[in-house]
């Protein structure tokens, strides 16, 4: 069952991920993108990371996909202008070079065997749950979570200032 | 036949070709933006997938915080792009 769950979710976030780069249309790619994020958010489900997998569907598709659109309806970027790439053969070396590169790590990944120190049988109790991940995130990774809202203030107003009109 | 590490761990290769094959292939910038959060996305699904299969948060602690800085990147990326296309009229990266 989780086997058939994990073929269709993996199928569906890889043909979302290929239409998004093999589509002229900029609108339909961010929202295959959004289709990709959405079959992720249901491999995390798989690997029991219930807390990550809202997070991610919140900030994703909530926040960064709309923030996408916004800008490219904004800046009416509808259509990709296909056919007039100033490189030649730019497409077939990209495709070769991307494939040769998902070859090596495919190799890598078949080399690599079983995890060392993997431990044995079943996920401890309550793994993944908002409980557990808050307790960690405001005791062991108290630093690097107040480092991230500094790094969250300093984009805001570095937006701010990009996005000004120039007076 | 069950779903193992490497499983999850060859989907997230694919996932990060594709992006990688996007920043090579397109011109228009905001697909190579997207390109980019697909990549960032494939590594966050390799951090859950070795914290699930070595039984400890730490994997999804660190994909928070990817996740924080992906938005980070967005929103300064999308304003970038927005300053130069004031400049240019256009978002094309020749």
């Amino acid at each position: 069952m989780a086997a058939v769950a994990f073929y269709l979710v993996s199928a569906v976030a890889i043909a979302c991920a290929a239409l998004v780069i093999f589509q002229p249309n900029v609108v339909y790619s961010a929202l295959f993108l959004i289709g990709s994020l959405l079959a992720l958010a249901g491999l995390f489900l798989l690997l029991n990371a219930q807390f990550i997998a809202i997070v991610h569907i919140i900030v994703y598709v909530g926040a960064i996909m709309v923030l996408f659109l916004f800008v490219i309806m904004l800046l009416d970027l509808g259509r990709d202008p296909a056919g007039t790439e100033q490189l030649p053969y730019q497409r077939g070396l990209g495709i070769g070079l991307g494939v040769l590169f998902l070859a090596e790590l495919a190799l890598m990944v078949s080399f690599g065997g079983d995890l060392a120190g993997a431990p044995e049988g079943p996920l401890p109790a309550a793994f993944g749950y908002t409980e557990v991940l808050g307790r960690m995130l405001f005791t062991t990774y108290l630093f690097p979570f107040e480092a991230t809202s500094i790094l969250l203030f300093v984009a805001a107003i570095g937006a701010v200032v990009l996005g000004k009109r120039r007076g | 036949m069950t779903v193992g590490l490497a499983h999850y761990l060859f989907v997230s290769a694919v996932l990060f070709s594709l992006g990688v094959v996007g920043v090579m292939v397109r011109r228009n910038a905001i697909i190579i933006f997207m390109s980019i959060e697909l990549m960032l996305n494939a590594v966050n699904l390799t951090f859950v997938a070795f914290g699930r299969f070595l039984h400890t948060l730490d994997g999804q602690l660190f994909v928070f915080f990817v996740m924080v800085v992906a938005a980070a990147e967005a929103v300064v990326g999308l304003a970038i792009i927005i300053s130069v296309f004031r400049l240019r009229e256009s978002v094309d990266v020749d």
